[in-house]
């Protein structure tokens, strides 16, 4: 029946299963929905969107599916009840235009003509409802009717309707395809933390067993913790200086917050590309820096290395000797990151250019090979992909 | 069984159809927000307009999915045997029941709160998939399955702290709490303090939502936290236009710390209000 909403919806990336499409179907069969297109929304979004990050897309798809589709259900609502009608016209009319009124013919007159203006309106157009909107055209604007007459046969939660639930995109912050902002950083962080935890093994709580056993009269007790030693290390790599500085804040305030979720985390700077220097303290990189291949000998392969970067450079700088802008260098660039790549199984690129420009530069392309396709942008969904790849 | 809020909670429609949904299709229905939005209160309010009993669990992280539908105790058990005990032949008498297995054979529907399953370990949810979905386990001591009477409305509530796997949320429905807009506020408030002065809730909004947009603070003031600062306000009995007044002197509303809970929030809005103060100052 909505097949192709669903279809729509897994085009667009939400990952909507086809359980979840059918328990949609029966919540319908059900009855669990009115027969207002609003509840249908509400309802399928209950269904098929799990994570607050996919209410957005969903919202455009179901724009897109059923655009149009609410003035149908607009229809069961055309009956006017004339009370309400009347306490409304009552609160908007003031005292004069309620006197013109009476000069027409009387209040009464007033509601039958309407009410035919409106049946005949109802007939003409086979949205039935379409005259809300177009109230403004109707002789009864000019007795002073809120020309957002459209109150007209709602009640006031109903008029809030008017704009289409889905049209506004209430969930567009959550999106996860945003760039990083200081108010998502929270959020990214959690996906780090994610991947500090190692699963729920147990291991033996001595000081717990020898204590519950002494209290079992001597019978051994075992007592088992969850394992919570925090595994993960983390070597985290900055680009610096030149195009990265209107990243770089971004980047450093993620990471440092980042820091008390890993129990060995180092972080050093480059340059546009990984050489044979790196260093900790970016005012004095000329005198003070470690050589790579200390760096790479110190820290062993179970380190997870983050390259935060955005890659964008002249290509000769990764793949020829000397090609740095800033010194001679021995050996290219592509040398060194490969040899990173070789050294640690676990090696991700984070860039804060967004995707759809990567294919425009070529220095991009190149170190995206190198890094074997492992290169995420900076936006929540990239951080997200990274962690899990390199958690996997 | 409808579900349509309650006199002491709004309930926006979404909410109330993805409810529905849940209580008529007997899945569970997860609830996400931003904290303090209601999330644990929902299920405490559904118990009461459907009127049926609420069996709450809170998960911590270590708490373990096996602890929800029952616990062995093998220690007593041995120590009834030295003793000699009777009961001892009975291992029935050593299985405690968890919340699950409460709630399966409650005697009438009940609703059954799983709050903050985030909290646990990431396979908590994981383990509970059969149970949830089929609402039945089989307990190896006894050798017996417990079925559901009734299956209970299962209302689970997550800060979001943990990704939860993609088969658990398969088998729930899913709400997200948004923050409510003003209009919906004004109702909550109105819901909570009825007969409070239009005036003071006015101000207290504007103010409360001029420090929701602050940037840049560590924790935003939500719902829960409004209703507490309205409660102050009128038990010290402030005029409304206390809130309103622009005492240089005075450049955070009164009693803010029902609002802003901790001190680089208090400084930042400080500094805010001060530069807002000044430029006004200088127009």
């Amino acid at each position: 029946m909505f097949i192709n909403f669903f279809l729509e919806l897994r085009q667009a990336k939400v990952p909507a299963s086809l359980r979840e499409y059918l328990t949609l179907l029966e919540a319908m069969r059900e009855g669990v929905a009115d027969h207002r297109v609003e509840d249908f929304y509400f309802l399928s979004r209950a269904c098929l969107v799990k994570d607050e990050r996919n209410l957005d897309k969903f919202d455009r798809v179901f724009g897109k599916c059923f655009n149009g589709l609410e003035f149908l259900s607009e229809e069961t609502t055309a009956e006017i009840p004339e009370e309400w009608l009347r306490k409304l016209a009552e609160k908007v009319l003031t005292e004069d235009e309620k006197k013109m009124i009476e000069a027409l013919g009387g209040w009464e007159k007033l509601m039958e003509t309407l009410k035919k203006r409106l049946e005949e309106q109802k007939s003409r157009h086979q949205g039935g409802s379409k005259w809300i909107g177009t109230a403004g055209t109707s002789p009864f604007g000019a007795y002073g009717y809120n020309p957002e007459g459209v109150r007209i046969g709602q009640d006031k939660s109903r008029n809030r309707r008017a704009v289409k639930v889905w049209d506004k995109r209430e969930y567009r912050n959550l999106d996860d395809t945003v760039e990083i902002g200081t108010r998502n950083i929270k959020v990214a962080l959690r996906r780090l933390r994610q991947f500090a935890r190692d699963g729920a093994e147990l291991e033996l709580d001595l000081p717990d067993t020898i204590r519950s056993t002494a209290n079992n009269a001597g019978y051994l007790d075992l007592k088992m913790v969850p394992e919570r030693r925090n595994k993960v290390k983390v070597l985290l790599l900055f680009d610096i200086g030149g195009s990265m500085d209107d990243h770089i804040r971004v980047c450093e305030e993620l990471f440092s917050a980042a820091r008390s979720e890993f129990k060995h985390m180092e972080f050093f700077y480059f340059h546009n590309c990984l050489y044979e220097k790196l260093w900790k303290d970016n005012r004095r990189r000329h005198s003070e820096f470690l050589p790579t291949w200390d760096v790479l000998h110190k820290y062993g392969h179970d380190y997870k290395v983050i390259f935060v970067g955005d890659a964008t450079m002249s290509p000769y700088e990764i793949v020829y000797p000397g090609g740095s802008v800033e010194h001679w260098n021995e050996e290219a660039g592509q040398a060194w990151l490969q040899r990173v790549t070789a050294i640690y199984p676990k090696v991700a690129w984070l860039n804060p250019v967004p995707e759809k420009y990567w294919e425009h530069t070529p220095s991009i392309q190149v170190i995206r090979q190198l890094m074997t396709d492992r290169m995420y942008p900076l936006t929540l969904g990239g951080l997200e992909r990274a962690m899990r790849e390199l958690s996997r | 069984m409808k579900f349509s809020g309650t006199d002491s909670y709004v309930a926006t429609e979404d909410l109330n159809v993805a409810v529905n949904a849940a209580i008529t299709l007997e899945r569970p229905l997860l609830v996400k927000g931003e904290p303090g939005t209601g999330k644990t209160v929902l299920a405490h309010e559904i118990a009461k307009a459907i009127s049926r009993p609420l069996i709450t669990w809170h998960i911590k992280s270590t708490t373990k999915a096996q602890q929800g539908l029952y616990e062995y105790d093998a220690v007593s058990r041995l120590r009834d045997s030295q003793l000699g005990d009777a009961r001892v032949q009975d291992v029935r008498n050593y299985i405690h029941k968890g919340k699950l297995w409460e709630a399966f054979t409650a005697p009438e529907r009940p609703v059954l709160l799983i709050d903050e399953v985030d909290k646990a370990d990431i396979e908590f949810p994981n383990d509970l998939l059969l149970e949830l979905d089929r609402m039945e386990f089989y307990v190896y001591e006894t050798r017996e399955t417990v079925r559901a009477v009734n299956r209970p409305v299962v209302i689970i509530t997550s800060n979001n702290e943990k990704e939860l796997p993609d088969a658990f949320l398969r088998r729930c429905f899913f709400h997200y709490i948004r923050f409510p807009d003003r209009e919906t506020m004004q109702q909550i408030v109105d819901v909570h303090f009825p007969g409070i002065q239009k005036e003071l809730v006015r101000e207290a909004l504007n103010i409360f939502y001029d420090i929701r947009e602050t940037p840049g603070l560590k924790k935003k003031p939500s719902t829960s936290e409004l209703l507490d600062w309205l409660k102050l306000l009128m038990a010290e009995d402030l005029p409304a236009d206390t809130l309103r007044t622009r005492d240089p002197k005075q450049l955070i509303p009164p009693l803010h710390g029902a609002l802003l809970k901790n001190e680089q929030d208090v400084h930042l809005f400080e500094r805010l209000a001060f530069i807002a103060r000044r430029e006004r100052g200088g127009n």
